[in-house]
């Protein structure tokens, strides 16, 4: 009943979004307002009707429906009532249901808003925004319905929508359950930050086809999504660090990034999505870089729809899935489509966004902007054909092969040092013109200073040339972005007569974009000391322990003292857990304990670390094996990371930053409507 | 659990079988040894693991035919090429040169990249050599004039700061 | 990749845009050849199945010779079983194999052939030993016959050649009883 429901809530969503296409198209073609106003109503439907498709399938989830397969293959008796709800966003099915509301919640938010000025963007937003959604209901009805129930015909079990002739309802005992690596909290929460931040990227994208469709080309378009595809970064951002963070708690081999095609799908729109961050900013100050912000938001989008297709199908791993699943012929076309549609329009717009390209010197600000955006373009590039190479291999050569983090590794560092370079130089440069002279001027000064870190960190800590470099890089940036906060504050604190901290926060509060930005910067930079930890230092060692036995590491000594195994059947684990003394240098710091959990319903394991993290180092400790019958000798390897915790440090710091950056101060559509019409009144002035 | 000890079992078999290297060799290569070599090659099944964290059973077996490998002598060199040799190339962290086709993975990001460098480079070579204001861009300097409005207070201070220097 | 400033009032010169629709198409083109091909598998039921070469584990030949192509096998009808020693299935089906065999050896219409897909050779030595397999098998060197027979589930899978060495009939996952093999083997008959 409920499945039948669901799944009927569905369809309509999916046949009021293709109303809402035809009629936005037809209604701006033949400017019938009515029409217009008829397709935004009815965007606006889709999002309640897809709210309840979804409670429909939370529903069944939560009652333990196992005659509908999605329930059956994400869900168990065992698990409990918060993960059969997450388990909504734990298979294919369901994760492109999750995708459509999402996009739904957030389509309706940009429609609902007063569109007065920008009456002519309305029809094109929507029907930017109901293909996507028309695409993705359209898996969701006809290819991944997730309300598809098992039905017993004659004597074999067979998944069917509607109820084959002759046919009884199969329902069985007990689901699979949700994948363990999936029960993590970590994992509860990334998916649904990487999916906000894919699906935010749809609305920039929308917002500038419209520019595009209707010949409106100024920067109104930027100014509109401005916050957002600032927001869209932060779900983005905060989705691959909680992924990395996730990968260290649960995947059990001491590191957060693997450069795994998955993963990379979803830093790809990243890349781009910081690149368009920082272009766009020369778009509003100088008018220049239409063409390339157009182009990096359509880019972007791509990404994002080709990102959301590999994190859930595994296609690169194995050409086979791809080909297997009628998915992904769909998906294929579907950006092939768009991205050709989108070149073709930026192609016939492109006399029309021609901008003002003057420069004064090319160590403007905007000219260092350029090499950034070149610099994320590298890094794509690299990114982009290394995922692709194993199937442009398997294709030509027959042979698999494996594009791994070394090839990444060697490939980008040069590019990110560049990119750090550059971010300690671009903050001190100005808008229009520079020069060596009044770069060096300003830089010099930390320069000095950074080097001296670097020559104290020699003499102390490392000999490593790539490690001492990277330090001298972070030191730099972190000492000229602090130097920027100081100017402007005493500058202001002279200016203004007031005492320091409130010019700080004053100056900060008035130009919430760039000290945001400067903060997101020096996170960044704590981010760097952590990778660059793991990169150079990491070490580690592995070895079968008797208890009693004592495995030394880098000035740790980690002694074995016993190992307990037990089954929780409420939870339906088995947990083996071990228990070890840490020493450092002869005195004792505690225990940790690494375990193993056996998962009965999916039947895997998962293997979690004892971590014990400081801001020097983290002993991280992964039980590997052990003798069951006698619980005697059990295997371990530890690792010694170094600094990795910066690396965290670094990431909350960077949610405050963007989140700083992003905070509604004002309407920024509002502010300039209100500013068009009262301007003198409503001026910000310095003197305020 | 039962999967456990019937590795278990294995293992201890391949232990007792191995023990004969063992006691030619003196010793066995310790966990270590074998991280050492295992870390460099790329399980053959699951994607994109190496072999030394991979947690499967298989990974398992690999490692201590490693072990094996390196108790008789072989050297990473070799052990590697065995690996290629009976599961292909995909056991390798990169693609190997050795077929030529693999060229292309290192040729062909650093020529878009140059690509666009030239393309940038060009253009703000263009952009610095002054000419006049084309017609058609007035649309274009409205847009900046709105926005230098709202930074007015940031490029008056940039100018500030200027002056104090 | 960034914006072409010649030529203000022509729009994007007609080179430029050749060179764009090349790259986008191409890139395009790439991948759909690629899903093509994947969907149109190099051997499917009903075609001829590519050769490939066997090389047999120490201990196993076929007609005394250690080593192979599957096209000397034209003639008879080839079953193709794919496995690893690590594969809990795979141990299921072994004995049902090995007894299916026994029926068939004598006959010489009928060859079994066991790849094995991705393994150790000890672990390899182990399982034949334990099941005392006795019909030749082969590792599957660089995963080479797996990927011309498109293995789509993992092992172990079954693959029947008919006499003319075409691709009858795929069994995916273990068989559950010799008759179960035993039919499949007859319908190609």
């Amino acid at each position: 009943m409920i499945a039948e429901f669901g799944y009927g809530i569905a369809l309509v969503s999916f046949l009021v979004a293709v109303y809402s296409v035809v009629a936005a198209v037809y209604g701006a073609t033949k400017k019938s307002a009515s029409l217009v106003e008829s397709s935004r109503r009815g965007m606006l439907l889709t999002f309640p009707l897809i709210t309840i498709a979804a409670g429909s399938l939370i529903y069944l989830l939560v009652t333990n429906h196992f005659e509908v397969a999605f329930v059956y293959e994400v869900t168990s008796r065992s698990m409990p009532t918060y993960l059969k709800i997450t388990a909504w966003w734990g298979g294919q099915a369901g994760s492109l249901l999750f995708w459509s509301w999402l996009l739904a919640a957030f389509a309706s938010a940009v429609t609902i808003r007063k569109w007065d000025r920008d009456i002519e963007f309305l029809p094109w937003v929507v029907m930017v925004c109901s293909v996507t959604l028309v695409f993705f209901l359209g898996m969701v009805v006809f290819y991944e319905n997730p309300f598809t129930r098992y039905w017993l015909v004659n004597g074999n079990v067979e998944p069917h929508m509607f109820q084959p002739a002759l046919a009884t309802i199969f329902t069985p005992q007990d689901g699979n359950g949700l994948n363990p690596l999936l029960r993590h909290p970590g994992m509860v929460i990334h998916p649904p930050m990487l999916y906000l931040g894919f699906v935010s990227y749809v609305i920039p994208y929308a917002f500038a086809m419209a520019a595009l469709i209707t010949g409106r080309t100024d920067d109104r378009w930027i100014r509109l999504t401005r916050r957002w595809s600032l927001w869209a970064w932060l779900f983005l951002s905060f989705g691959l660090v909680l992924g990395g963070r996730w990968a260290y708690d649960v995947l059990g081999w001491g590191g957060y990034w693997g450069w795994d095609p998955v993963e990379i799908a979803a830093f790809m729109p990243w890349l781009t999505g910081t690149a368009f961050l920082h272009s766009v900013m020369i778009q509003e100050k100088r008018g220049m870089l239409k063409h390339w912000n157009m182009i990096l938001v359509i880019l972007t989008y791509a990404l994002v729809i080709f990102g959301t297709f590999l994190t859930r199908s595994g296609v690169l791993s194995s050409v086979h899935a791809f080909a297997n699943s009628p998915i992904g012929p769909l998906f294929m076309a579907f950006v092939s489509a768009t991205l050709i549609a989108s070149i073709a329009l930026v192609i016939y717009r492109w006399p029309q966004l021609r901008g003002e390209t003057e420069m004064k010197s090319m160590l403007s600000r905007e000219a260092l902007f350029l090499l950034n955006n070149l610099l994320f373009m590298s890094v794509l590039v690299i990114c982009f054909w290394g995922v692709m190479f194993p199937l442009v291999s398997e294709l030509f050569t027959g042979q698999k092969v494996t594009v791994g983090p070394p090839f990444y590794e060697r490939a980008t560092a040069p590019i990110f040092a560049g990119l750090m370079f550059l971010m300690g130089v671009a903050p001190l440069s100005a808008w229009g013109h520079s020069t060596v002279k009044t770069l060096g001027r300003a830089m010099w000064k930390s320069a000095l200073i950074a080097l001296g870190v670097t020559v104290i960190l020699f003499l102390t800590y490392t000999k490593n040339y790539i490690a001492l470099i990277g330090f001298f890089l972070i030191a730099l940036v972190i000492l000229v972005t602090a130097q920027e906060f100081w100017r402007g504050a005493r500058a202001r604190q002279r200016s203004q007569n007031e005492n320091f901290f409130s010019a700080l926060s004053r100056l900060m509060g008035r130009n919430r974009r760039r000290y945001g930005g400067y903060i997101i910067h020096i996170s960044m930079m704590l981010m760097a000391i952590g990778i660059l930890g793991m990169e150079a230092f990491q070490t580690s060692t592995q070895g079968e322990l008797a208890k009693g036995d004592a495995l030394d590491i880098s000035g740790y000594s980690v002694k074995y003292r016993e190992l307990a195994s037990w089954d929780d059947t409420g939870k339906g684990v088995n947990f083996t857990r071990a228990t070890m003394d840490i020493y450092k240098n002869g005195i004792y710091l505690g225990q940790l304990h690494p375990r193993i959990d056996y998962y009965f319903d999916s039947q895997q394991n998962m293997t979690i670390p004892g971590n014990r993290s400081t801001i020097k180092d983290d002993l991280y400790i992964i039980l590997v094996d052990w003798q069951p019958t006698t619980a005697m000798g059990a295997t371990f390897k530890i690792f010694v990371n170094p600094l990795v915790n910066w690396l965290w440090v670094g990431s909350l710091l960077f949610l405050v930053g963007i989140i700083f950056a992003a905070w509604p101060d004002r309407d920024p559509a509002e502010e300039i409507s209100r500013r068009g019409i009262t301007q003198s009144a409503n001026q910000p002035s310095a003197a305020d | 659990m039962k999967k456990f000890l019937y590795t278990f079992t294995f293992i201890i078999l391949l232990g007792i079988l191995f023990t004969g290297a063992a006691l030619a060799q003196d010793k066995l290569p310790t966990d270590d040894e074998v991280n050492k070599v295992a870390h460099n090659l790329y399980c053959p099944v699951c994607q994109n693991t190496p072999l030394d964290v991979c947690p499967t059973d298989a990974c398992k077996d690999w490692r201590e035919q490693i072990r094996g490998m390196l108790a008789e002598g072989k050297t990473e060199a070799q052990i590697q090429q065995y690996f290629v040799d009976q599961f292909g190339d995909r056991v390798l962290a990169a693609p190997p040169l050795s077929t030529k086709f693999n060229l292309i993975i290192y040729i062909i990001p650093p020529l878009i990249i140059l690509a666009g460098a030239i393309i940038l480079f060009r253009s703000l070579k263009e952009w610095t050599t002054p000419k006049a204001v084309e017609a058609g861009s007035g649309a274009a300097r409205d847009a900046s004039e709105a926005s230098s409005q709202k930074d007015s207070y940031v490029t008056r201070f940039e100018e500030e700061l200027k002056k104090q220097k | 990749m960034t914006e072409e400033t010649s030529n203000a009032k022509h729009g994007v010169p007609i080179w430029t845009q050749v060179v764009i629709w090349i790259f986008v198409v191409g890139l395009l083109g790439l991948v759909a050849f690629g899903l093509r091909r994947a969907q149109n598998p190099q051997a499917a039921i009903g075609k001829p199945v590519p050769d490939f070469n066997l090389v047999f584990y120490e201990g196993y030949e076929y007609n005394g010779k250690k080593e192979m192509k599957l096209s000397d096998l034209q003639g008879k009808i080839v079953v193709v079983n794919i496995w690893a020693s690590w594969c809990k299935p795979c141990e299921q089906e072994a004995p049902d194999l090995q007894a299916a065999w026994q029926i068939y050896k004598d006959g010489n219409d009928v060859v079994f052939v066991g790849v094995d897909y991705v393994d150790t050779p000890a672990g390899a030595n182990e399982y034949l030993t334990k099941f005392n397999i006795s019909f030749p098998n082969a590792p599957d060197l660089k995963s080479n016959i797996s990927s011309i027979l498109n293995r789509q589930m993992g092992v172990p899978e079954t693959y029947i050649i008919d006499r003319k060495g075409i691709l009858q009939n795929i069994k995916i996952g273990p068989f559950s009883s010799v008759d179960e093999i035993k039919s499949m083997i007859q319908s190609v008959q």
